[in-house]
């Protein structure tokens, strides 16, 4: 028998992990209930539960032991980012699909936790606005009031899907006004119109975004996170952007836009930070965090998607291995050759 | 004096558990029932014991001879009878049996005739040699023997002197107290070292959270009118570490490839100092030490204990309770569990835990890696510990070298950490065991094969050497002719086949070299040897080309043969330098 040292152990856990993540995200979800629709919750209830399920039907014809694993918490917070990366009002087989994909291919059979390369809640996002694009793409519009029974409805499929819920994020919007307006229309103009645009970015969104920021602080604060991927991230999208709209305000929206607006915070805290399927060097982290910050502000504003966090998220995924290869840091006593 | 303090990377903070331990004074433990005293208690060469069963020893006498440089005495713990020289299990987590010298107190513990001496009035040389025969080693818990430790690098000057009062494993208090009670002899020992070691600058690190310590030993040094700085570190495991002290003291880094001295650094603990002044001060070579006696026990407690003291008698001292079931030595970060109850105390046991489940929880079952990077956040060494853990499992054993697996000091930290629960240490412990296994297996085939190929070289010696008394002769019948023959077989084979007929010239003629030079030499013998290999080669090349030279019937077929397969396999070898071989065949050609 080999000795057990360490004989103490900090309290520490795979689910504790785990949960702490939830915990920060409940300020962008409180934000997102409040301002944009409680029906959010719903999404995130069906998400964990269709996680839940699927993580444990694969852990089951796998042979692996299923209470240790599904306590382990990484299935919900898949779930949870599912639920708050797709539309509000997706209906619930969209949501279902999306999270059964990411856990099943996208995680078990890559070997289940800790093994994926890919963030699984991210190619749940891109398998699903490439199979239904115009569902992914569908926002409930600006000042839709519905009621919490009506949204579930909506979810369920037991309303119509009315025109009413065919909107689009603000990003999205801007893009295309831009686009149909065909430089007749400068963003500042656009920005004016505080019903979709709030005060920032998007009409409760930058609110949400704000809890994201917030969450993702507290994270940092318990170290759960380092400091690097969310400020090279930041980083990067605020040079890019501020670049752009320094170049050509009428054409560029201004960095805090797209700060606060789309997947950014989501992206640059509780995304791009996946440790399973990001760098794990510091340097590393830095190359990871500002590549996936440059590639979602390309691909949102000159993509054809909506937004472009998930795509960004999941090239950088693929680089990471070689970015950590690339980037060992030199170790005690052997900085001078380094 | 205000000092500059520096920071390692890393690092954590259990929960120090010291309090306990820290109530009461160093208590003398009684004598045991019996003592086993192990001869290997120190890095390097084992002590070869100097004692029989049945002779009478006294508390002091040397039962252990070093042996080589790197090895240090061992002594009788108390006086008595040796009851026998034999193998016992050893405080180590293999649970191993080693050899000991069990000794069976007469009750008087008499000593043998101490005599102090003056080491200013020594030579340096002289100095170390005494601590290696008082059985001085490093008390910290590595056991490096102390006197190699003494001598500063010839190219590099000695800096700094690092004493590591630290102590920052949680549970231990056996230094805290040493330099609480008996700071003044710590402080002159320490002195030793520096005039041993003329370093600029001494330096005394202490944890913070050992206040009176720190105190006690400032006194000491003021008492002593010394330049020693005593500095407060920062409780931080494995703060006392010595390659961590030395980077918070000095803010050196000493990489595992290299020594301290060679970065003018050397880093001693103070029980080491306080043993060395002991030697010198007092003549006692090293019978005892101060353990630390705790975990789940009724009263915990400092015991100077005598080397070779069955653990399970110290822990009965302190009252275990009913549910301690084992002893861990050393610290929780990283100590581990005596096999067997019966194990002597050595010197390297700082500390006995007494372990249950209630102290020490059982371990949550170990869940994959999530690459969080908290090890590697916490290590301070710097590496990357879930890299090496994945290629450890994968038993990839090249790739956690290239991940600085030896650099790994075993701290603990990592498995400290991880959410996982993974056992890292465990695994890299297995990893370096596995490379040094098959070093091991690799430098023994290495040696099977060198042995192999000596044992041939040398039965193709003897063999040689009779195809040359053969040669010899054969030269001897077939001088005359060729003497003659030489040109006029050159001049009558040009036609047809002028390659092999030079071919035989060379060979009939090194043939004649050889008897012409063995005649009158004096070293002929070797040259002969030469000589006959080269035409041999010579023959075989010729033989090669396929034509059977009419005049080198006289060597039979088969020796010819025997001599170019040797040859051959020497040269395959690389035995024989070709070149070498080569230089024959010009002198042959000389003689034309
Ligand atoms: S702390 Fe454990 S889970 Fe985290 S990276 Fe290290 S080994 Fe993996
Ligand atoms: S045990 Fe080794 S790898 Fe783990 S923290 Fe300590 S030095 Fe680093």
């Amino acid at each position: 028998m080999f000795a057990p040292a360490p004989f103490l152990l900090k309290d520490a856990s795979v689910s504790r992990v785990m949960t702490q993540v939830c915990l920060a995200l409940v300020p962008g979800i409180a934000a997102y209930a409040w301002l944009v629709g409680p029906a959010i919750l719903v999404q995130l209830v069906i998400a964990s539960l269709a996680a839940l399920l699927a993580e444990a039907a694969m852990l089951r014809v796998q042979g692996k032991p299923l209470g240790m694993f599904l306590a382990d918490g990484s299935a919900v917070v898949t779930a949870w980012l599912i639920a708050l990366t797709f539309p509000p009002l997706a209906p619930w087989w969209l949501v279902v699909t999306g999270t059964v994909f990411a856990i099943v291919i996208a995680k078990q059979l890559y070997g289940g936790l800790g093994q994926n390369p890919f963030n699984p809640a991210m190619v749940a996002f891109a398998v699903c606005i490439v199979a239904f694009p115009a569902l992914m793409s569908q926002w409930p519009s600006v000042g839709l009031q519905l009621s919490l029974a009506d949204q579930i409805n909506v979810i369920l499929g037991l309303a119509p899907r009315v025109d009413a819920l065919a909107g689009a994020t603000p990003l999205d919007a801007m893009k295309t006004a831009l686009k149909l307006a065909d430089g007749s229309v400068s963003v500042t103009q656009l920005l004016a119109n505080q019903d979709i645009y709030g005060n920032f970015a998007g009409r409760g969104w930058e609110w949400v975004a704000a809890g994201y920021l917030l969450g993702g602080l507290w994270m940092w604060q318990r170290k759960l996170i380092t400091w690097h991927v969310p400020t090279a991230f930041i980083g990067a999208l605020v040079v890019v952007a501020g670049g752009l709209w320094l170049y050509n305000p009428a054409q560029f929206a201004n960095p805090l836009f797209h700060l606060l607006s789309g997947g950014s915070m989501l992206g640059a805290f509780f995304i791009a930070t996946d440790p399973v399927s990001g760098c794990t060097t510091p340097r590393g982290k830095l190359i990871f965090g500002a590549g996936a910050g440059l590639l979602a502000y390309i691909i949102r504003v000159f993509g054809g998607y909506p937004d472009g966090v998930a795509f960004a998220v999941l090239l950088m995924n693929l680089c990471a291995p070689v970015i950590d290869l690339l980037t060992q840091p030199p170790i005690f006593g052997m900085k001078d050759k380094a | 004096m205000l000092m500059n303090l520096f920071k390692f990377k890393g690092g954590v903070k259990p929960p120090t558990n010291k309090t306990q331990s820290l109530g009461l004074s160093i208590a003398q433990a009684p004598l045991p029932s019996k003592l086993v005293v192990p001869l290997h208690q120190s890095i390097g060469g084992t002590p070869r014991p100097v004692v029989q069963a049945g002779d009478k020893v006294l508390k002091g006498q040397l039962i252990g001879e070093a042996d080589g440089w790197i090895s240090a005495a061992v002594h009788a713990p108390t006086s008595g009878t040796v009851l026998e020289v034999a193998m016992h299990v050893q405080p180590h987590p293999s649970g191993l049996d080693a050899m000991c010298v069990v000794i069976e107190p007469d009750g008087k513990d008499e000593w043998i005739a101490r005599q102090p001496v003056d080491y200013q009035a020594l030579t340096p040389e002289q100095v170390r040699e005494g601590l290696q025969q008082a059985g001085v080693v490093g008390l910290g818990g590595a056991v490096f023997p102390t006197h190699g430790k003494l001598t500063a690098s010839k190219t590099v000057p000695m800096d700094e002197l690092v004493i590591n009062g630290a102590e920052c494993e949680p549970f231990i208090t056996c230094d805290d107290l040493l330099m609480r009670e008996r700071a003044e002899e710590v402080v002159r020992g320490i002195g030793v070292f520096r005039d041993l070691l003329q370093p600029k600058k001494v330096l005394i690190g202490i944890e913070d959270n050992k206040p009176e310590a720190a105190a006690a030993m400032r006194a000491a040094v003021d008492a002593l009118g010394e330049p020693f700085l005593v500095v407060q570190v920062p409780t931080l495991y494995p703060a006392g570490g010595a390659k961590q002290l030395i980077r918070v003291l000095t803010g050196k880094e000493v990489p595992a490839s290299k020594r301290s001295t060679d970065l003018g650094v050397q880093c001693f603990n103070v029980a080491t100092a306080y043993t060395a002044w002991r030697a010198i001060a007092h003549g006692e070579p090293v019978v005892s030490r101060l353990v630390t006696v705790t975990g789940n026990v009724g009263e915990p407690r400092n015991y100077e204990v005598l080397i070779g003291t069955p653990m399970g008698e110290l822990l009965q001292l302190a009252q275990p309770q009913p549910d301690t079931d084992g002893i861990v030595m050393g610290g929780p970060m990283m100590g581990f569990l005596v096999p067997d109850a019966k194990v002597p105390v050595v010197k390297a046991t700082n500390c006995l835990i007494a372990h249950s489940e209630r102290l020490f929880p059982p371990k949550a079952p170990e869940m994959p890696c999530i690459r969080c990077g908290a090890c590697a956040q916490a290590c301070p060494h710097e590496l990357q510990p879930f890299e090496m853990y994945w290629f450890s499992r994968a038993k990839n054993f090249g790739k956690t070298q290239e991940y600085h697996i030896f650099d790994c000091i075993e701290c603990g930290c990592c498995s400290f950490v991880c959410p996982s629960r993974i056992p890292l240490v465990q695994y890299f412990r297995f990893a370096k065991s596995e490379i040094w296994a098959r070093e091991r297996d690799k430098n023994a085939a290495e040696g099977a094969k060198a042995r192999f190929e000596f044992k041939q070289l040398r039965d193709e010696r003897e063999k040689a050497e009779k195809a040359e008394k053969l040669a010899k002769a054969a030269a001897a019948q077939a001088a005359k002719k060729a003497a003659e023959a030489a040109a006029a077989a050159a001049a009558e084979a040009s036609p047809t086949a002028p390659d092999s007929a030079a071919a035989a010239t060379q060979v009939q003629a090194s043939a004649a070299t050889v008897e012409a030079t063995a005649t009158p030499a004096v070293d002929a013998e070797k040259e002969a040897k030469k000589a006959a290999i080269a035409a041999a080669m010579a023959r075989a090349k010729a033989q090669r080309e396929a034509v059977q030279p009419k005049n080198t019937e006289q060597l039979s077929a088969v020796q010819q043969r025997e001599q170019a397969e040797i040859e051959a396999r020497r040269q395959a070898a690389h035995l024989t330098d070709p070149a070498q071989a080569e230089p024959a065949a010009p002198a042959s050609e000389k003689t034309d």
